[in-house]
């Protein structure tokens, strides 16, 4: 069952790429997408338990964890470009390392988070060791969301995406 | 479609003045973890400002060629998404393994990198602890 998925997400990926619709093209992309299905198949979804019903439902709050996300990028990049022209930067930077514990189990939830806090401009996450964040903020407003009592409200549209908290 | 025309115009323009601040602020900023900020992230919505603009541009005359081009724009905005953040936090996992010291406004005036404000080192998880 994997190694289908695998075999027309890579197809997909083929036609995209290749253009070309005929059939001596699409023949090629059936063996080549075939062969790294046969290959691969225990890669791209690996360890994934959930069936296929819960899995749309989970895409579709991604999608929408998404909007979100690309919200607090426009923001937060207003954020620093304020602080790159303004003219004194140094008076107003305030970079400090903050550490908060997750509430977050699974590593992939973990992995989106991080990668969530690195998107949105003004925070970098440096380490994570076991459920402890070490977060680098530029500024206190970069890392109010996070450094808050309880988990903040990233975290809350991450545990509402994947381990159906509410947000 | 001169709206068309605009909302390009438009879309490349505040992607343009992003990367404007991007650059400046790597210039202006004190130290390598600030840069390091300032580097990485404003360059996913720079880039995905700026290539949603060529993607309408293309949008604009339908075709088939068309659409597979935007496709494989859209792509490389999906894959700087994934890589950028990815990039950023390997380089500051570097700095932060080779023990590069941080800046604040009090080691500006006191010339010691990386204290707080009563002189102490709180960077590293074994200094974070207790």
């Amino acid at each position: 069952m994997p190694a289908i998925f695998t075999f027309f997400v890579m197809f997909l990926f083929w036609t995209a790429l290749s253009g070309k619709f005929d059939g001596f093209h699409l023949g090629m992309g059936i063996f080549s997408s075939g062969l790294v299905a046969w290959l691969s198949h225990d890669l791209l979804f690996e360890g994934h338990t959930k069936k296929l019903a819960p899995t749309l439902v989970e895409i579709a709050c991604f999608l929408r964890y998404l909007v979100w996300l690309f919200g607090q990028i426009v923001l937060a990049n207003f954020h620093i470009a304020g602080l790159a022209l303004s003219l004194h930067p140094r008076k107003h930077l305030e970079p400090h390392i903050i550490k908060f514990k997750t509430s977050l189990k699974t590593d992939f939830a973990r992995f989106v988070l991080a990668n969530s806090i690195t998107l949105t401009p003004g925070t970098v996450s440096v380490r994570i060791e076991e459920d402890t964040f070490y977060v680098h903020a530029i500024t206190r407003r970069s890392s109010a969301d996070l450094a808050g009592p309880g988990p903040g409200e990233m975290e809350r549209w991450v545990a509402w995406v994947f381990e159906g908290g509410t947000r | 479609m001169i709206g068309f025309d605009i909302l390009v115009i438009l879309m490349m323009l505040t992607g343009l003045s992003f990367f404007v601040a991007t650059t400046v602020g790597i210039i202006r900023f004190p130290d390598f973890y600030s840069r390091v900020h300032a580097a990485g992230k404003g360059d996913t919505l720079s880039t995905s400002l700026f290539l949603g603009g060529v993607i309408v541009y293309l949008l604009r005359d339908f075709s088939g060629d068309a659409l597979l081009t935007a496709i494989k724009l859209l792509l490389i905005v999906f894959y700087i998404f994934i890589a950028s953040p990815t990039a950023t936090h390997a380089i500051v996992d570097a700095g932060y393994e080779f023990r590069v010291p941080y800046w604040t406004r009090t080691s500006d005036r006191t010339g010691k990198a990386g204290t707080d404000e009563n002189g102490e080192n709180k960077f590293y998880p074994e200094d974070l602890k207790g």
